[in-house]
């Protein structure tokens, strides 16, 4: 029906920009300073000349510059992300490895921050001026402005440290052997001040955005009409406005995830979550490009993904997209 | 001066107001407060604070003083939030006006490109940039530019298309006027509200970036900064919470009044907008 066409569309773009990302991939190895076989080996500067000229054979770097082009981005398409040398691993294996946790962690934090930021924008629209509105309204400010590694190290101070409430460090207890649902309430335990310190600043953003929409929707002609017919406020809010204002904050929503997939290197970090992000940090230091990029790489795809998901959940919602296009 | 007076009369801008302008005072008398600067060794290490008057703070795991650091940790922010903003502004403000000006192909081309940009992670990317390029004061600052321009050259593109449309630029063609006079004299300038507005947000985002790049070690290794504080002191959360919490509240503040002046130029600005959102 019309949902095919633009979703094919939007997978041949997606196609089209993952391209462009490899290719940029490219450009930033030979940017790097030093020889890229070194850069790729991750041996900068430690290497002698038989060595690199091995390298350089290795990764057919003796070729002409387009000849890599071509070989590079070939080997990304058939999946070959290259292989991390201090890890002594295919990147890919590595990634796909640590996966897992990442999607865990930022769907989490994504849902969290979106209910929590509509629920607390519809509230503060509701009661505009008022107190309930000033708070709401400041709180979103701070955590707007708060740095979300810093959000997540507060959060072990008090709740791990101090309280003692929740673990604050790794995916699961080490060595407890619990199965089942032992397991995954053990998981879930780990898994709730990493998913809400990286939730927090999306949900002030969702917030203010839901606030807005449904300020504007307030002034609209049906809800004239609606307030008219004798319509007690509240239905008028749950079934007139928020409707409406729920639209652009879907489309919004959708645009930051890739935000969140950035933001998870920093949560995964304080926390020892067992991601990608953590994956790229320890990457950072052993200076691993080659695992860097990789990383940087299915961080994209993952968003294009979630974009495009976003995309078929608001056809579906919506019918009147689909009419337009 | 009316503007002024709006601007001064929104409660949240003025305190924002103070606060920056006490942080930009502290950032310029850093060397007179503390001449031996932020890497100097002066007491025992993990001093804690409010023990010692000479180190209000304390001091961190080398036995640095807390307080000296975030000092010399506020020029950083200040200049890598200012200078990026500057050249993500050099960057989208050209391309959202020509493509907002010109349109069809233009528009489409450098569209195009912006989604691209729009569409990779932002913090990946500068990450990816400052790791490859080497940490250093020029290319953290290139690399947040570079990522931080899609959301301008947007604005300026939509501002340009509507502005375009209005009939003293008709007037303008008729006149003889150049395609370039009419876009750089007549369009560009009255599009100037929004990126300011758009600017003031823009330094308080470069700076948690910056702040974020030095908390993973991206740091220029040179130079002390709020986030490199942070992320030094984060294997010893446990046993010196001082360490990360001043440097953290120092950032929150920072962004927190860079925040406030936006929202109170932008109400400034629009002052219908302001009503509206409010009532």
């Amino acid at each position: 029906m019309t949902i095919v066409g633009p979703i094919l569309s939007r997978l041949f773009k997606a196609a089209i920009t993952l391209l462009a990302i490899a290719i940029l991939n490219f450009f930033l190895v030979h940017a790097a300073p030093g020889d890229p076989a070194t850069v790729l080996a991750g041996e900068a500067g430690a290497a002698d000349e038989q060595m690199i000229a091995d390298l350089k054979a290795r990764f057919g770097l003796d070729q002409p510059f387009h000849v890599q082009l071509a070989r590079y981005v070939g080997n990304i398409v058939t999946l070959d992300l290259g292989y991390s040398f201090r890890q002594g691993q295919p990147v890919l294996d590595l990634i796909l490895d640590r996966l897992p946790a990442t999607l865990i962690l930022t769907l989490t934090a994504f849902w969290i921050s979106l209910i929590a930021g509509v629920a607390l924008g519809v509230a503060a629209s509701a009661r505009v001026g008022k107190f309930t509105d000033t708070l709401i309204t400041s709180v979103a400010l701070l955590f707007y402005a708060t740095p979300l590694y810093w959000a997540a190290l507060m959060a072990v101070l008090v709740f791990s440290v101090q309280l003692g409430w929740l673990p604050g460090f790794g995916y699961e207890t080490v060595g407890s052997g619990f199965s089942g649902l032992a397991r995954a309430w053990d998981i879930l335990k780990h898994l709730i001040l990493p998913a809400l310190t990286l939730g927090l600043f999306f949900m002030a953003v969702y917030m203010r955005m839901t606030r807005a929409s449904m300020l504007e929707v307030a002034q609209q002609d049906f809800v004239k009409t609606a307030r008219a017919k004798g319509l007690a406020p509240a239905v008028i809010r749950r079934r007139h406005i928020l409707r409406n204002a729920l639209l652009p904050v879907v489309t919004l929503a959708g645009l930051q995830a890739g935000q969140l997939v950035g933001g998870a290197v920093l949560t995964e970090t304080v926390f020892a979550w067992p991601g990608i992000g953590r994956l790229m940090f320890e990457s950072l230091a052993a200076r691993d490009y080659n695992t860097i990029l990789g990383v940087f790489l299915v961080s994209a795809a993952m968003v294009i993904v979630f974009n495009i998901l976003t995309d078929i959940v608001y056809r579906l919602i919506d019918p009147r997209i689909g009419h337009r296009a | 001066m009316t503007l002024w007076k709006r601007f001064l009369s929104n409660r949240g801008a003025l305190i924002g107001l103070a606060i920056l302008i006490a942080v930009i005072a502290v950032a310029l008398l850093a060397p007179v407060m503390f001449p031996r600067g932020p890497w100097a060794m002066v007491q025992r290490p993990f001093l804690v604070p409010f023990t010692n008057e000479d180190l209000p703070l304390g001091t961190d795991t080398l036995g640095r003083d807390v307080l000296a650091g975030l000092v010399y940790g506020a020029r950083v922010s200040l200049l890598v939030g200012l200078v990026s903003t500057v050249m993500a502004l050099l960057i989208g403000v050209p391309l959202g006006a020509l493509a907002g000006f010109y349109g069809k192909w233009v528009d489409e081309g450098a569209m195009r490109f912006t989604e691209f940009f729009q569409t990779i992670p932002n913090f990946a990317l500068a990450i990816v940039l400052v790791a490859i390029l080497e940490p250093t004061l020029t290319s953290i600052t290139i690399a947040i530019a570079i990522v931080s321009w899609p959301p301008v050259a947007r604005l300026v593109r939509a501002e340009v298309m509507s502005v375009t449309k209005r009939e003293y630029v008709d007037a303008a063609r008729l006149a003889g006027l150049s395609n370039m006079h009419i876009l750089v004299r007549q369009v560009l300038p009255n599009t100037v509200s929004p990126i300011i507005v758009m600017a003031s947000l823009m330094v308080a985002t470069a700076i948690l970036l910056e702040s974020s790049l030095s908390f993973l070690g991206l740091g220029d290794p040179n130079i002390m900064s709020w986030g490199f504080q942070i992320g030094a002191a984060r294997t010893v959360i446990r046993s010196a919470w001082w360490l990360s919490f001043f440097p953290g509240v120092a950032i929150v503040l920072t962004v927190l009044a860079l925040n406030l002046i936006g929202e109170g130029l932008n109400d400034a600005l629009n002052p219908h907008l302001a009503r509206k959102g409010r009532s």
